[in-house]
């Protein structure tokens, strides 16, 4: 427990540092843009009807998919500005997680400041007018004064939301507390996923006493109070930039990870290899399979573990489905040829996607493969993660065998296998190195008719560092060092309940392993098959 | 004959269909002090906020001193005329130095005679500033507060006052004390003033003449004797005859408790 909370206290200054860093700007840029229209909204209906329409629609769209639709948008923006301008931006990370946040924390700030702007006594602002201010003196001396209290709660209100909500800015590549709750639900540790909403709840905290005194330092007319919040808001935000900044020097190799367990090790792996080498480096974790892709073609992620099956599926689009070696060799030329991708080789496992049954459920219905498996399917519960169901493989296989499940469920893996143990589902879509399907002896479905394609985990490197030398001789090592039965291993290393270890560990065993040349063959601790 | 410092020339005021004001045509001297009477919605206050264009009006012209008020910048105008509400209209986020202050501010006069004016001026309305400056205006009394309005609006030099029924939320006592300290500080500023009162006592105590309104035009203009005694119609009349029956009325219930 103690060592977990050690392990989390490593990354505050980081993480912190970048959610202060994103939530004040966020809230900043929300503040700037929300009182210009609020202005012109609170005297003009025709204005304030839209922009409260608008702002209440953003409000809506879940966090997630507003932070995750600013990927591609921006993405396609800097693709435009590239082809006319002649120059890009990141489509990944700090922008997409500022803009989406900025939109949120609009509504409040909006909307109080109409209702501010608009409560301010007529009699009052016809005096404003008999005494010979301008529009815009008005406007300064006597409209903002008055309304700056409501006008404050809403940016209070704003600032609450956003810095909880910049918690979801993890998935778009933006290092935030979300990092502890995301990697923290992967890997089932759930002191890292508790540290990061407490982190979270109290800097939030922080902030709305800070406002709360300007607030008070605004309606009491006291200095005092408003120089207090004022150098409070500025000594958090430089307290936060300087582990920032104290990281700079050249830019740092991007390594990106998919949302689960064995990305996590390998992206660890990765980045030890890389900084032994020299390079700084960052972490991206927790990013979708096209978001990851996307991001690696543009060069926002330089280096990351991908799957043969999944590039020749969802990236070539291909339905045939030729020999294991023939893929790999297709794919690493097309990847080239398309995209300037460099793909390094195989590691040497392969993750496959897995139709898994309880061993007692499989041998009762006398279920051994795929085809066994149609007739039962319609009184069967079937149990995926967030991306299965809507994948090209899932369509291939139902329709080779003809399978209708009754429910289709979606689960974080591993709450899908916790679905499975306890009967909620039947049939669960694993992965074939997944270090619970032996941990719980979980029957694999064999699929006779080939209509899953195999899954060699590969190491691609980025357009920009395909020729560089140093980062390839540095990861050049892991290609044909990890055999099934290690990555299966490692992997349940992280996911048991007994002597967990963290992605972070178990990479310096695997580095270890594979630096001594040593073929790297791991036992798990606990009860490990 | 003494020079015009205000004059209306066939100011018209639409609402819609409404004629709040109707062709209005009407002369203040230089240095007097009129007051434009009537019962309430008869015209008065919207005749008052034309001339220095807070309303707009839809037809005819106000003339300060011999220029069209369209000739000047509504901003300027304002500043160079004093503007006195009944409701006050003190700003509650400033104290009551900062209300005195804020023509001067807008002006941008250096901080030591902006402080000199502000003294000057509460010490002329009888609150002074040692006391008063750093008040709020909800710390003070409706009296009080008037006459930090009368102060604000003076504050400025202007040579013309425009006062919207400024003593009509006061009550008698303070009423009478701040009438009479107004008449007082009219005359030795110099200040042309229109007022503006449906109070028919108040009128005849406070004024040099008298503009009476009925239904957005003016039915008489004289001095307070004039109207009393020649009233222009039954209207006049009326209104003439409601504060001498008061007063007779009072006469009689003081009188027979009196001895």
């Amino acid at each position: 427990m103690s060592e977990a909370v050690g392990a989390a206290w490593a990354h505050l200054p980081e993480y912190l540092g970048w959610h202060v860093v994103l939530s004040l700007s966020a809230i900043g840029a929300g503040v700037l843009v929300s009182i210009p229209v609020a202005v012109v909204s609170a005297r003009s209906a025709a204005m304030r009807g839209p922009a409260l329409a608008f702002a209440n629609i953003v409000q809506t769209i879940p966090g997630l998919a507003l932070l995750a639709l600013f990927y591609p948008l921006l993405l396609g923006l800097s693709s435009l500005t590239r082809a006319t301008f002649g120059f890009g931006f990141r489509a990944l990370g700090f922008l997409p997680a500022l803009a989406a946040l900025t939109l949120y924390s609009m509504l409040p700030v909006l909307r109080n400041t109409i209702i501010g702007l608009r409560g301010v006594d007529p009699a009052v602002r016809t005096a404003a007018r008999a005494v010979g201010m301008t529009r815009f003196q008005e406007l300064t001396l006597v409209d903002f004064p008055l309304a700056a209290p409501v006008v404050l709660a809403g940016i209070r209100t704003a600032a609450v939301w956003v810095i909880g909500t910049a918690t979801l800015s993890t998935p778009v590549g933006q290092t935030s507390l979300g990092n502890y709750i995301f990697t923290g639900l992967q890997t089932e540790n759930w002191v890292s996923v508790l540290f990061g909403c407490v982190a979270a709840a109290l800097l939030a905290l922080l902030v709305d006493r800070l406002l709360a005194l300007a607030e008070a330092g605004l309606t009491r007319r006291s200095q005092i109070r408003l120089i207090a919040s004022a150098v409070g808001l500025v000594i958090l935000a430089g307290a936060s930039i300087v582990p920032i900044l104290a990281r700079g020097g050249p830019a740092p190799l991007v390594v990106g990870t998919k949302g689960f367990d064995e990305q996590l090790i390998l992206g660890a792996l990765m980045e030890d290899r890389l900084r032994r080498a020299g390079f700084a480096t960052e972490r991206r974790d927790g990013l979708g399979s096209q978001v990851i892709f996307d991001a690696l073609a543009a060069n926002d992620v330089d280096v990351y573990v991908d799957y043969s099956g999944t590039i020749w599926f969802d990236d070539m689009k291909r339905g045939d489905m030729p020999s294991r070696a023939q893929i790999l060799k297709q794919m690493t030329q097309w990847l080239a040829r398309t995209h300037g991708i460099r793909c390094l080789g195989r590691l040497g496992f392969e993750n496959a996607y897995a139709f898994a049954m309880r061993s007692d459920r499989a041998h009762a219905f006398h279920i051994g493969s795929l085809a066994d498996l149609a007739s039962h399917a319609p009184n069967m519960k079937i149990g995926g993660d967030f991306e299965f169901f809507s994948r090209p493989e899932w369509r291939a296989v139902r329709r080779r065998y003809g399978l209708n499940f009754a429910v289709e469920r979606q689960y974080q893996p591993d709450f899908m296998y916790r679905a499975l143990l306890s009967g909620d589902v039947d049939v669960i879509s694993a992965f074939s190195s997944d270090g619970r399907i032996a941990q719980y002896g979980l029957k694999l479905l064999s699929d006779p008719q080939g209509a899953l394609p195999p899954y060699d985990a590969v190491l691609l490197v980025a357009p920009a560092h395909a020729k560089d030398g140093r980062l390839i001789a540095a990861l050049a090592p892991l290609v044909g060092s990890l055999d099934l039965k290690t990555m299966q291993r490692a992997n349940l290393m992280v996911d048991q309940d007994m002597g967990k270890r963290t992605p972070e560990q178990v990479a310096g065993i695997l580095d270890r392993r594979i630096s001594d040349r040593v073929p790297a063959r791991l036992t798990a601790r606990g009860s490990g098959p | 004959m003494a020079a015009i410092m205000i004059e209306l020339r066939g100011l018209t005021k639409a609402f819609g269909e409404r004629c709040a004001v109707a062709g209005l045509d009407l002369r203040v001297e230089t240095g007097e002090l009129m007051v434009l009477a009537g019962p309430s919605g008869c015209g008065k206050t919207t005749t008052l906020t034309m001339i220095n264009r807070l309303t707009e009006p839809t037809a005819g012209d106000v003339r300060i001193d011999g220029v069209s008020v369209r000739d000047f910048d509504p901003v300027a105008l304002r500043r160079r005329i004093g503007f006195v509400f009944q409701d006050v209209g003190l700003f509650p986020h400033l104290t009551a130095g900062e209300n005195v202050g804020i023509a001067l501010k807008l002006a941008r006069t250096p901080k030591p005679q902006l402080n000199a004016r502000v003294s000057e001026m509460m010490r002329r309305v009888r609150m002074p500033s040692q006391e008063f400056e750093g008040r709020f205006p909800i710390t003070l009394s409706a009296g009080q507060r008037q006459r930090i309005g009368i102060a604000r609006a003076l504050a400025g030099r202007p040579s013309i006052m425009l006062m919207d029924e400024p003593f009509g939320a006061l009550d008698p006592l303070t009423r009478d004390e701040l009438v009479e300290e107004y008449r007082t500080l009219h005359e030795s500023l110099n200040l042309t003033t229109l007022l503006v009162t449906h109070d028919m006592t108040e009128a005849f105590l406070l004024a040099d003449r008298i503009a009476i309104m009925h239904q957005g035009t003016l039915v008489q203009v004289g001095t307070p004797h004039e109207i009393a005694t020649v009233p222009a119609n039954d209207f006049v009349r009326a209104l003439v005859e409601h504060p001498r029956r008061r007063a007779r009325e009072l006469a009689w219930v003081l009188g027979a408790s009196g001895t």
